[in-house]
């Protein structure tokens, strides 16, 4: 976290790196809380709303990576609460159905700045995305001097713990201040409340749109948010199943960076160069590590903390040269396209959903997997409204900074036109349309540190385009195929609906049995209908929406299914 | 009353066999349709020994099962069964616009009405008489009254004496229906009917008592007459057999109106037989009037583009290929522009009545 944190190194001369080395032995003596308190716009804190948004954030992602690890489905509640007598204090409280923490491990999983590094095993997680909960507890401590508290339980048999505890910013520690048992009735699970100068505001970029995202990208999970005015929501889990459990890959040497490098071969067990390439790296076999090392001309069978700065450049302008194996690609978890589309199902109302998730493939060595999920004909949807885009990196929704992101060019770069949705040239198209596209990958390649966006690889757009292409086919079909149904319809009725009159008006006339005539009519209408779509069926004979539409992951919402059966959002209610 | 009860009851029948055939195609599986008499220029004949335009033999079957005819052949249905069940039944004659309103509902299970507006069942109506062969008073229809009449002569109408000598300013407005049984004749002084196109120039004629100094009959249609002042015109020439003298603004449409008075109109030409009065007779304004008459120059106005366009389509009409004819329009088109009759008043208030008509019918210069 820290390295991508830190300024901007320049190109990696030998001068330079000794540089670097010292400054980042120098960083190490700064604390790391000290580091919030100067940069906290880095991390997600730069305002009071968006602060608000980040301190649910850096929680809601803990319970949910806590209840996953267990195998536990998730249930969140979060609440916020404006004190009374005041503008700005909220108490944000985030409460979940995990394992519960042990009480020796609450300081360290709540007080203590990047605490767990994955820097040297790389796995899919939500994590990666922020500093952690830790720095909402550092806000807090920041702006209203309180501490944080904590409830948590392990099991039935096990006492709640209390916790307060605040982080000594001089030294990275955290502080209890005070610890007690206490009667809690959850049987296992953890609360976190933190008060904060915050700000709550509706709408874009708010609180509400996170959760509802965030519910979304995990249809396994239930979400019950309160909000500072008492409204009660709640986002129902759509699937019963867990995600497949994320693997853990080491790195492949495709995506390493000088510096990470370095800093592994002072690490390494290996006891040699060679040893070192096949063992902390994946896809490196003992002729591929003798590869690198004869074309770097660094013997391969030096100790690796001897490498000098110099070699170490060598091996690492050398790895690119060498053909390695790409990195195995089922150690994602994608959501899937069933579950995509039933996530999105729940949250928005449309008439028709389809979802593309992508086979894995690989950017700089790390295996990475694009699914998007869609819904055309979203209702009360604005006229000339421009499409809803929603973003997701390894299951987070991305709320800020969509125009430099990678999610953003490649819905931008699709010729919707193609797909009979118009779009002006150089903007979002506009259709009554909610895409969201989920990237996930054991590492996410943010634009900055702010961590909003995803940044610009080709082999990325690459992917992401081709899944919004797919999605865009069948939503073009779909219309098509609406259209179409539309035409037939008219056909029909426009008969039928005179039939009445027509009979009513003959037997005023004539003598006649008023049935017996509505009844032939029918038949005739029934045929002259089918006479028009075998026409029809000609015309468009061309036309391969159906075939399509045929065994994807799309869901098409009868016109007259009833509203019971679509309100899967309820209604806000007082709590 | 013997006479319309069987004219009704013969009515009735045309309307009961329009539906017997529908019924009997449908028994048959055969997409159900009326037959329709086409009326259009396509349809129309000039025929000039009669001098009149017939209508021809061809028709359309307006059929149920195509999606551009539905909806019209449930109208026209519709219409006929009201026709019979709430009037014939009844005995009782209704506007074209009550019988609008009397059939006028929603399309059970639609938000689509038989009739959106008025514009769409008259023309259903008159599909209606043709294809049934009946005329609009046979179906105990009328047409709101259009036009006045005053002249030296009294009239019945159901039944009440009518003096028009005595219509004040006026004048007795004329029924859409003025067949024998209901319109007659009384005591006449009138030599023969002068047609005015406009209002305006007819109460001018009125208030100088032009029907008076000259012995006449005086009536207007505003405008394109209706069926009842067409009517009216030909039962006066050919019951009283007085002679029929048309005034009209000298521009193309003046002409029309003549030539559907004298010889009958493309869209009703079922009905010229009873109408049209081949002996009709052009008294102006002609386009040569502006010189003969040396009307100032400023009270033409020029054609524009509408007129120019119709006055050509008239040079090819059959009914307008007479020399004088020819160059009558050949010579506004040459001009360049029209006449309306109130350009007389420029030389004087009451020139049309002093000097232009009673040297136009002295010098008899009209066209015929």
């Amino acid at each position: 976290m820290m390295g991508s944190a830190m300024p901007k190194r320049k190109p990696p001369t030998q001068l330079t790196l000794v540089h670097a080395e010292e400054l980042a032995k120098k960083q190490r003596e700064i604390s790391v809380s000290e580091f919030f308190a100067k940069n906290r716009h880095l991390l997600g804190f730069d305002n009071p709303r968006k602060a608000l948004l980040t301190c649910v954030k850096e929680a809601v992602d803990n319970s949910l990576d806590a209840c996953e690890e267990a195998r536990i489905l998730p249930e969140v509640r979060v609440t916020l609460r404006l004190l009374p007598g005041t503008e700005d204090r909220y108490v944000v409280a985030v409460e979940d159905n995990g394992p519960g923490i042990v009480r020796e491990q609450i300081p360290r999983v709540f007080g203590k700045l990047l605490y767990g590094s994955k820097f040297h095993r790389l796995r899919m997680s939500r994590g990666q995305q922020g500093i952690g909960i830790a720095a909402a507890g550092m806000y807090s401590l920041l702006t209203t001097g309180k501490p944080m508290k904590i409830w948590s339980r392990t099991g039935e048999k096990k006492p709640a713990h209390y916790v307060e505890l605040q982080i000594e910013t001089s030294t990275n520690e955290p502080n209890l201040i005070r610890k007690e048992e206490v009667a809690w009735e959850k049987v296992h699970g953890t609360k976190v409340e933190i008060e904060i100068v915050g700000k709550y505001q509706k709408g874009r970029l708010s609180v509400d749109e996170y959760l509802e995202q965030t519910a979304i990208a995990n249809p396994h999970a239930t979400f019950v948010y309160v909000n500072p005015e008492g409204d009660k929501r709640e986002f129902r889990r759509a699937v019963e199943e867990f995600p497949r459990e994320p693997k853990e890959i080491k790195p492949h040497p495709y995506g390493v960076e000088l510096g990470v490098f370095m800093k592994m071969l002072q690490d390494t067990k290996a006891r040699t160069l060679s040893g070192f390439l096949q063992s902390d790296f994946s896809r490196v076999s003992s002729s591929v590590a003798a590869e690198i090392c004869r074309v770097a001309a660094v013997s391969a069978d030096m100790k690796p903390s001897k490498v000098a700065a110099g070699d170490a450049e060598k091996v690492h302008k050398a790895i690119p040269t060498v053909k390695i194996m790409n990195p195995p690609t089922d150690v994602l978890s994608p959501i899937g396209e069933a579950n995509l589309l039933k996530g999105l199902h729940q949250q928005v109302q449309a008439e028709f959903y389809t979802a593309v998730t992508r086979p894995p493939s690989v950017y700089r060595g790390n295996p990475f997997a694009v699914e998007v999920a869609l819904a055309y004909g979203v209702k009360d949807w604005p006229p000339d409204d421009l499409v809803r885009v929603l973003r997701f990196a390894n299951r987070v929704p991305l709320l800020y900074q969509a125009g430099s992101c990678a999610i953003t060019e490649a819905i931008l770069d699709t010729k919707w036109k193609n797909y009979g949705v118009s779009q002006s040239k150089g903007a979002l198209p506009a259709a009554p349309m909610a895409i969201a596209l989920h990237f996930a990958s054991v590492w996410v390649p943010f634009t900055s540190e702010s961590k909003e966006a995803v940044a610009h690889y080709d082999a990325i757009i690459k992917e992401m385009k081709l899944a919004i292409q797919e999605a865009g086919r069948r939503v073009y079909a779909y219309v098509r195929r609406r259209q179409r149904d539309a035409r037939q319809l008219e056909r029909r009725s426009l008969f039928e609906r005179y039939i009445e009159e027509v009979a009513d008006a003959c037997a005023l006339l004539t003598k006649v049995d008023r049935q017996d005539l509505m009844k032939r009519l029918q038949a005739m209408a029934e045929q002259a209908t089918k006479l028009h779509e075998r026409e029809a069926a000609k015309e468009e004979k061309n036309d391969n929406g159906d075939e399509v539409l045929k065994g994807t992951t799309t869901l098409v919402v009868p016109e007259n299914a009833q509203p019971a059966q679509l309100e899967l959002k309820p209604a806000a209610q007082k709590a | 009353m013997a006479r319309a009860g069987t004219l009704d009851r013969e009515t009735a029948t045309k309307l009961t066999k329009l539906a017997d055939h529908v019924v009997g195609q449908i028994r048959k599986k055969q997409n159900p349709g009326i037959d329709i008499p086409i009326r259009a220029l396509s349809n129309v004949r000039f025929d000039p020994k009669k001098r009149m335009i017939e209508m021809g033999q061809e028709k359309q079957a307006r059929t149920f099962f195509n999606a551009s005819m539905a909806r019209k052949f449930m109208q026209t249905l519709l219409l006929a069964s009201a026709v019979k069940k709430e009037l014939l039944a009844s005995g009782k004659t209704t506007s074209i616009r009550d019988l609008y309103y009397m059939t006028k509902h929603t399309v059970q299970g639609t938000d689509e009405n038989t009739f959106e507006e008025q514009d769409e069942s008259d023309p259903i109506i008159e599909d209606l008489e043709v294809a049934v062969d009946a005329l609009r008073e046979e179906l105990h229809l009328f047409a709101s009254n259009k036009g006045a009449m005053v002249g030296d002569m009294t009239i019945v109408d159901q039944g009440d004496t009518i003096d028009l000598r005595r219509m004040g300013s006026g004048g007795w407005s004329i029924p859409s229906i003025v067949e024998p049984n209901l319109i007659q004749f009384k005591k006449v002084d009138a030599k023969f009917v002068l047609l005015v196109e406009k209002d305006a120039m007819w109460r001018r004629l009125n208030e100088d008592k032009f029907w008076q100094k000259h012995h006449c009959v005086l009536l207007h249609g505003q405008g394109q007459p209706p069926r009842g002042v067409r009517r009216l015109c030909s039962r006066m020439v050919n019951e009283l057999k007085l002679p029929l003298y048309v005034f009209v603004d000298n521009d193309p449409w003046g002409y029309y109106i003549y030539s559907v008075v004298k010889q009958g109109s493309i869209n009703l030409a079922y009905e010229s037989q009873r109408m049209a009065v081949p002996s009709a007779r052009f008294v102006g304004l002609s386009s040569f009037d502006k010189d003969k008459f040396k009307l100032p120059s400023n009270v033409t106005i020029k054609l524009n583009d509408e007129d120019t366009n119709r006055a050509k389509q008239l040079l090819n009409y059959e009914w307008f290929q007479s020399k004088p004819w020819q160059a009558e329009i050949r010579n506004m088109l040459r001009q360049g522009v029209k006449l309306e009759l109130e350009a007389l008043s420029k030389k004087d208030i009451s020139f049309a009545t002093d000097e232009y008509l009673p040297k136009k019918l002295k010098d008899k210069e009209w066209l015929d």
